[in-house]
């Protein structure tokens, strides 16, 4: 009888036959927190008298959220982290090196059949490479600091086919919230959703991370891709320890949902639920102030490129202001070897660090009350990006850039 | 090694709160409802502009719910509960929102459906997190909620509703007083007995 990916991942990591139902205490490959989760996790780990984490070199800290510091509140809690990162001997990346889910696959820390936690939501991204990957709280997460394992229930999975070929001007975030709006917000609650079909399987990497990324607002423990295509070369690049990728095998499924994406326009989700989704032609009358392009959806080169080639020799609009925050510091380098940063710096865009931007509405572009945002993020809730007055609307990297250059939203058909 | 057998049955159908082990000595909480809707996530729990800059859990907690309802903390009386839809909690795994309605002296939070970072959450920091059809309960009926036999009774509707049992692991990391005092006593995870 065949397995989930869900349930070969987890197998391999208990040391028994395990299925769908089962409760398991794992090992971990590797944990992951930032700068929100890190020091309610630490407080947790010094409580339970934690001592030594379980592996230094399979723990990191990320400050990426907020970061660098915009107080003094934050800055001490900054400090606590570099602290206890050096006393343990664990990785820190501080501010500037980019956000911890563009990071951790980067980086090699993350590999096809790895089993990570991560004290951040979307945590599930690093299905995109083959992992089982999940979010946890941070008392969740002390507890696998110190002991290297974390408790399971074994999810039953959903078999997301996607069939047809993606339409020019339309990308695999389009794909992802045409998916959130088809299953709902909590469609997949508890679920490990394997996206498969000809559709995903000719997803590149980034692509796949920004599929995998939203499977969290469809309510999932995981998103899992097998790492087909160019995943085990993209890997190999960076791995720094042998791994065993695992693809599923006839597996049962609790469902398996078929989508012709062929036909599919650009999609946008807006205010304030990520579910509330229809065609950018519905939404195309309305107006914009600031226009987002960055974070752990849609931070990453291949959504640079895509920016760029919808407002070279444009210039953004004069009412709207476009920001640009890189996924991560080799990220922006590589966007400035190519020209893509400045073809988006002479359209108008402002760059700043590598990290989450403004995103979760501490710093970097707080919107103004009645102000409508539209982002490549991956959340639009009221009060998300700092101000509970201002609208949220989220759309992929080229309708973002076609939005800015219009002043009001903007199918990016258009322009390519 | 765990007995698998009587591990968890259904994360996703089994949330609520059992018989609190020991058995003996029902708890009863009593308080006023506070209705929410569906998909109250865990920004709407506590903003994010304010959790990245302290760990005081009483400052956050002035700030609960304000985006929904900027006068909910100062309504909020000791002990009274969150009652809301489908899918409460879902979003960012902040710990912050379950320590948050904790600071604020909420009593429990019913939901028809909780989403799972978040029921992780509660039930480590020791957050009552009750799941049951919430559809009968409206703004300002009085409760009491049974946490030994999983019973929310409506005074003011005069509406008894039975709770979904927590699972057994669940359950003993909230005897145990979180997951903080279950590591501490049994130096790792104990699944099994």
């Amino acid at each position: 009888m065949g397995k989930t990916i869900a349930e070969k991942i987890l197998s391999n990591h208990c040391g028994q036959e395990v299925r769908a139902g089962d409760l398991v205490l794992a090992d971990v490959d590797f944990v992951m927190s930032q700068d929100g989760t890190s020091p309610l996790a630490i407080k947790a780990f010094n409580e339970m008298g934690g001592g030594k984490v379980f592996d230094p070199s399979k723990v990191a800290m990320v400050i990426d959220h907020s970061a660098p510091s915009p107080n003094e509140g934050t800055s001490n809690l900054h400090k606590l982290m570099r602290e206890f990162a050096r006393e343990q001997g664990i990785i820190l990346y501080d501010i500037g090196e980019g956000v911890c889910h563009q990071l951790l696959p980067e980086r090699g820390h993350v590999l096809p059949g790895d089993l990570v936690v991560g004290a951040d939501s979307h945590t599930c991204t690093y299905g995109a490479i083959g992992a089982f990957s999940t979010g946890v709280g941070s008392t969740d997460l002390a507890a696998a600091l110190m002991t290297g394992k974390m408790w399971f229930k074994v999810p039953e999975s959903i078999r997301i086919v996607c069939k047809g070929r993606l339409p020019d001007g339309t990308f695999s975030k389009d794909l992802a919230l045409y998916l959130a709006g088809k299953l709902t917000a909590d469609g997949a609650t508890y679920m490990s959703c394997e996206f498969g079909g000809d559709a995903v399987e000719r997803l590149s990497v980034d692509a796949r991370f920004t599929l995998c990324n939203m499977a969290v607002e469809m309510g999932a423990k995981a998103g899992i891709i097998e790492p087909g295509g160019e995943v085990l070369a993209w890997v190999r690049e960076r791995a720094t320890r042998r791994f065993r990728p695992v693809f599923a095998d006839d597996g049962t499924y609790a469902n398996v949902l078929e989508y012709d994406v062929s036909r599919l326009a650009p999609q946008v989700a807006r205010p304030h639920q990520v579910d509330n989704v229809c065609d950018v032609g519905d939404v195309s009358h309305v107006e914009i102030h600031q226009a987002f392009i960055g974070t752990c959806t849609n931070g990453r080169l291949e959504d640079l490129r895509a920016a760029a080639s919808v407002v070279e020799g444009r210039k953004v609009h004069p009412d709207v202001r476009l920001i640009v925050a890189p996924a991560s510091r080799r990220i922006l380098f590589d966007a400035m070897r190519e020209g893509v940063l400045q073809t988006l710096v002479q359209a108008g865009a402002a760059v700043v660090v590598p990290g989450c931007g403004p995103c979760v509405g501490t710093h970097n572009g707080v919107p103004a009350d009645g102000e409508v945002v539209i982002s490549t993020a991956n959340r639009n809730f009221k009060g998300r990006m700092g101000n509970s007055a201002a609208q949220v609307y989220l759309a992929s990297p080229a309708t973002v850039a076609a939005s800015a250059i219009f002043g009001r939203i903007t199918d990016p058909r258009k322009l390519l | 090694m765990i007995e698998l057998a009587t591990a968890l049955a259904e994360e996703a159908c089994c949330l609520g709160i059992e018989a609190l082990p020991g058995g003996e000595g029902a708890v009863m909480l009593r308080g006023t409802a506070h209705r929410f809707g569906d998909d109250i996530n865990t920004d709407y729990i506590i903003s994010g502009k304010y959790k990245f800059k302290t760990l005081d859990m009483d400052e956050l907690a002035r700030h609960v719910m304000e985006d929904l309802d900027p006068r909910f903390y100062e309504r909020l009386q000791p002990g009274d509960f969150v009652v809301a839809g489908r899918n409460f909690g879902c979003g960012s795994s902040r710990e912050q929102a379950p320590l948050a309605l904790i600071h604020a002296k909420v009593g429990g939070v019913i939901a028809a459906s909780f989403a799972r970072i978040f029921y992780r959450n509660a039930v480590n920091t020791g957050l009552p997190v009750i799941e049951c059809d919430t559809s009968g309960i409206c703004q300002g009926d009085v409760l009491e909620v049974d946490l030994g036999g999983g019973d929310v009774h409506d005074i003011t509707r005069g509406l008894r509703v039975q709770a979904r049992p927590l699972p057994p692991f669940m359950q003993r990391i909230l005897t145990d007083g979180g997951l903080v005092a279950h590591i501490k006593k049994h130096g790792g995870f104990c699944l099994d007995g």
